[in-house]
């Protein structure tokens, strides 16, 4: 048996159902949003879904609203994981604590944690108890609406809470395969901490981190269940709306839909190209 | 000046590590209050009074959450072991040989890590309609397997990197048959990556929603999805329980596997998803 032969024999299952499933269901969501399906009578492809979704205004609202969220979450992580990163590369009291708290947020799931958010920051929530408790506010309605609000401060809160442990890990452990060796000879050569930091470590780690911010990015953009515990009705995050127009009664909304998961979709082919970037950097670094 | 320097430097981590501590398990202490709560209304702090009603009610029969468990379970146990018997050869492929295009595959395998379910699912329930597997616990099982192979492939391929295959060849050189050789000589090797590869494959599908939603049709009542409709309508106490039982799989798996999830083994790039 060749190598060939071999490799292709191995390869077989796991890459046909990953075509199959998810190449088939890209594949098939682009044509049903072009309003073309054959095997349904649908033989003119046409291009009204992209038109209708992109002449109304909640569309782009919600994509603004979506790469908000995205956006701000991933840096706002990423910046927080960094320093936390480095708090856990010395040792304090505490640290075996942090250690395994972060551990075991990688393994509670999105949804907990935003029913967390929710219990936490609504207006009648722990911290608006808190604030009535310190006489801060006379009622619930004084609180800031930190949840369904329009910023989606508590969309982005459930981001930061669940991504700073996943940045975090990964770039400790780039740290810790770096070494400190680097940044004692920029010290001991006059570098100030600050710019052993900046023109050191953050060099070497940069590649590792942009790959889990990107991984972050993809999944804050395309995520279902925390903007619908957490968001405003109006705009909703982009997956939302997806999610309503497909299961509108009126039937003609599903190729709109299906418009927006290809939007979504294109989206993370950039954030793939981007993660393939980095992480080749990171392998020649 | 030094010892000053050193001793505030301390003190400032274990400020922050406190900090970073409290932030850390902030939300989950809502959840765990509510399920012992028996009514708990602004602006109390804490509940006036305790009871165990909610926990009750979940392990009752006819709530529906044990039934909602144990199908959970059994879709995830499915998910998985079919990501181990089909994303095994492939981890063996992708670490044990170069070959031409192998790049490529890489990205194909990588993809489902990166684009959300949402882009996808749409399609395939489009399509499973057609094949009746929509609303069905077989669609819902075939849906999970897009982030959980991609996740044990990456899992193997690093066990397969560092494996020696030169044991194989020795023992069929003393005669062992090919079957004989997996089960006594490569299995053995692999088995630790299966079961950390495994178990964080079971991580994956326990915590998919959205693929489950659309493909289940609202049928397949998993505990995430059971999770969301109690949160949504307001039930906060059952909530609770419902989302203490649901993270206890998470726990359980940490403690089993807690050193091998450092951020240096591709396993943690999976949790992304979760």
């Amino acid at each position: 048996m060749s190598d060939r032969f071999k490799i292709g024999l191995l390869l077989f299952p796991a890459l046909s159902i990953i075509v199959v499933l998810f190449f088939g269901g890209l594949l098939v969501g682009l044509m049903r949003s072009f309003n073309y399906m054959p095997v349904i009578g649908l033989t003119q492809p046409d291009l009204s879904a992209y038109v209708s979704v992109f002449t109304d205004k909640e569309f782009y609202l919600s994509f603004l609203l979506t790469f908000h969220i995205a956006f701000t979450s991933t840096v706002i992580s990423c910046i927080l994981a960094v320093a936390a990163a480095l708090l856990l590369r010395r040792q304090f009291i505490g640290r075996a604590v942090v250690n395994f708290l972060f551990q075991l947020n990688l393994t509670v799931p999105h949804l907990v944690g935003a029913i967390g958010i929710l219990y936490l920051f609504s207006q009648s929530g722990s911290f608006a108890r808190l604030a009535a408790e310190w006489g801060m506010i006379a009622g619930p309605s004084d609180f800031p609406a930190l949840v369904f609000d329009p910023y989606a401060i508590g969309i982005i809160l459930q981001y930061v809470w669940k991504e700073v442990p996943f940045i975090g890990v990964i770039v400790l452990a780039n740290m810790q395969s770096i070494g400190e060796d680097y940044e004692s000879v920029a010290r001991s050569l006059g570098a100030s901490r600050w710019q052993a930091f900046r023109h050191v470590l953050l060099p070497l780690i940069f590649p590792g981190m942009l790959s889990a911010s990107v991984m972050v990015f993809a999944f804050t953009f395309g995520a279902y269940e925390i903007p619908a515990i957490l968001g405003a009705n109006y705009p909703a995050a982009l997956p939302v709306l997806a999610y309503r127009h497909y299961t509108d009664v009126d039937l003609a909304a599903r190729p709109e839909a299906m418009a927006m998961a290809i939007i979504i979709a294109l989206l993370s082919a950039v954030m793939i190209y981007f993660y393939v970037r980095f992480s080749r950097q990171r392998v020649r670094s | 000046m030094q010892r000053n320097g050193s001793l505030l430097g301390s003190s400032f981590r274990f400020l922050t590590g406190a900090l970073l501590i409290t932030w850390l398990v902030l939300p989950l202490i809502p959840l765990a209050i509510w399920s012992f709560a028996k009514g708990w209304f602004y602006p109390s702090l804490l509940p006036k009074m305790w009871s165990l009603k909610a926990w009750k009610y979940a392990f009752s029969d006819t709530s529906g959450v044990l039934d909602s468990l144990w199908l959970t379970i059994g879709i995830s146990l499915a998910a998985t072991f079919l990501s181990v018997l089909v994303g095994v050869p492939a981890g063996r492929a992708l670490g044990m040989y170069q070959f031409k295009g192998k790049s490529a595959v890489e990205l194909l395998i990588l993809a489902p890590m990166i684009v959300p379910g949402i882009a996808v699912v749409l399609g395939i329930h489009s399509v499973f309609i057609s094949m009746g597997l929509t609303n069905s616990v077989p669609g819902v099982i075939l849906v999970h397997l897009i982030p959980t192979i991609p996740y044990m492939v990456l899992v193997m391929a690093g066990i397969f990197a560092n494996y020696d295959p030169a044991f194989e060849s020795q023992a069929r050189s003393l005669g062992a048959s090919a079957p004989k050789t997996f089960w006594y000589v490569t299995l053995p090797a692999i088995m630790p990556g299966i079961i950390v590869g495994g178990l964080f494959a079971f991580l994956v599908s326990w915590s998919q929603y959205i693929l489950t939603l659309l493909i289940g049709g609202g049928r397949v009542v998993t505990l995430p999805l059971l999770l969301f409709n109690f949160a949504t309508s307001g039930r906060n106490d059952i909530t609770g329980a419902i989302g203490m039982i649901y993270i206890l799989p998470g726990i359980i798996i940490l403690i089993l596997t807690a050193k091998h999830l450092s951020g240096r083994s591709g396993a943690v790039g999976g949790f992304g998803q979760i």
